[in-house]
C-alpha cells in the first residue's frame, strides 16, 4: 500500500488529472468570448467564365477581401482559419458550396487584413448552370484553440451574380 | 490506475460521440500548423449535413490509415441529399483528389467517419511510438506484467 510503485501511480495520476482539468477550463473559457468580426467582400472582376470540354462550367474571378476578426482571438487561440466559399443553388443540386480562398491567421496582430486576389481554388459546377446565376459570398472562420473546443461561424453576404454570357 | 481510467474515459467517449473511433492520432504534418503531429482530435458524428469548412476525418476505399482534411467543396442533390465533397489538407498545395481511390473525384458521406470538434496537444505521441517502435509497446507491457506479479497485494 506504500510502495514506491504505488505512490509513483496516484502522483501520475493525479497529475494527469489535474492537466486534464486544466485543459478544459482553458478551453470553457473560450466560451465567455463574445466575438464581434466584420468582413467586405467585392468582387472587382471576372476573369474570364468559359464551358469547359466535359460540360461544366467555369468562372475565374478577382476578390477583394477585408476583414476584422481580432474579436474572435482569446489566450487560447492558436490560430484562426478563415476562408470564402462562394454557395448557389442549381436545379440539380440544394446547395452548392465551393471554396475560392482561405488563409490562415496566426495571431491578433494579423487578424486586421485587406487582400486582392483572384481565386486560389477553382470554381467550377457540376453542369452548366452558372450564366446569370446569383450567389452569396461566405466568410467562414474556424477558430483553432491551443487546446479544447474549436468554434466555427460565418458571415454570409448576399446580392452577388455572375454574368448572363460567357466571356 | 491511469490505463484503467483512460480506458474508462474511451468508452465512455465512444457512447457519448456515437462513433467508433472517438479519438484520432493526427499522424502527417498536412494539417500544420492547426495540428501537428502527435495531436489528438475528438471526433463526433451527427446526422447534421457536411458543410464546407468543418474538418472531416475519412477512410479513402481500401486504405485502412484515416485521414484528417478540411472540406473545401460541397455539392448536395436536391432530390436524395446525397453529396459530394472534396477535402484538402491546409498545409497541402493541392486538394485530395491525388488521395482518393484511382478514377474517384469525389467523396460521399459514408466515406466520412466524424467531424473533429476538439483538440489535444501532443498526448497522441504515446500512440504513435507504440505504434513504429513496436518494442516500447512490449517493454510496457512486459513492465506492467512483472509488476502485477510482483506486487505483494
Amino acid at each position: 500500500m506504500h510502495s514506491f510503485g504505488y505512490r509513483a501511480n496516484a502522483v501520475v495520476t493525479l497529475a494527469v488529472t489535474i492537466l486534464a482539468v486544466m485543459c478544459s477550463m482553458a478551453s470553457l473559457s473560450d466560451n465567455f468570448n463574445v466575438p464581434s468580426p466584420t468582413a467586405e467582400v467585392k468582387v472587382l472582376n471576372i476573369n474570364w467564365f468559359q464551358k469547359q470540354a466535359n460540360g461544366n462550367d467555369e468562372v475565374s474571378l478577382t476578390l477583394n477581401i477585408s476583414a476584422d476578426l481580432s474579436s474572435l482571438f482569446t489566450w487560447n487561440t492558436k490560430q484562426v482559419f478563415v476562408f470564402i466559399a462562394a454557395e448557389y443553388e442549381t436545379p440539380q443540386n440544394a446547395l452548392n458550396q465551393v471554396s475560392l480562398w482561405d488563409g490562415i491567421i496566426p495571431s491578433k496582430d494579423h487578424a486586421k487584413f485587406w487582400i486582392h486576389t483572384t481565386n486560389k481554388y477553382r470554381l467550377i459546377d457540376q453542369g452548366s448552370n452558372l450564366r446569370g446565376k446569383e450567389f452569396n459570398l461566405t466568410l467562414h472562420w474556424h477558430v483553432m484553440p491551443k487546446t479544447g473546443k474549436m468554434f466555427a461561424d460565418k458571415i454570409v453576404m448576399t446580392g452577388y451574380r455572375l454574368p448572363e454570357e460567357y466571356r | 490506475m491511469i490505463v484503467t481510467s483512460a480506458l474508462i474515459i474511451w468508452k465512455g467517449l465512444m457512447c457519448v460521440t456515437g462513433s467508433e473511433s472517438p479519438v484520432v492520432v493526427v499522424l502527417s504534418g498536412s494539417m500544420e500548423p492547426g495540428f501537428k503531429r502527435g495531436d489528438i482530435l475528438f471526433l463526433h458524428m451527427s446526422k447534421d449535413p457536411i458543410r464546407a469548412g468543418e474538418i472531416v476525418v475519412f477512410h479513402v476505399d481500401g486504405r485502412e490509415i484515416p485521414i484528417v482534411h478540411r472540406v473545401i467543396k460541397v455539392h448536395e442533390r436536391q432530390d436524395t441529399g446525397e453529396v459530394d465533397i472534396l477535402t484538402k489538407g491546409d498545409n497541402n498545395f493541392g486538394d485530395d483528389r491525388l488521395l482518393y481511390a484511382h478514377g474517384q473525384l469525389w467523396l460521399q458521406r459514408h466515406h466520412i467517419m466524424g467531424r473533429a470538434v476538439g483538440f489535444l496537444p501532443y498526448v497522441g505521441w504515446v500512440t504513435i511510438i507504440m505504434t513504429e517502435k513496436p518494442i516500447i509497446k512490449y517493454l510496457l507491457i512486459g513492465a506492467l506484467g512483472l509488476l502485477v506479479i510482483t506486487s505483494k497485494e
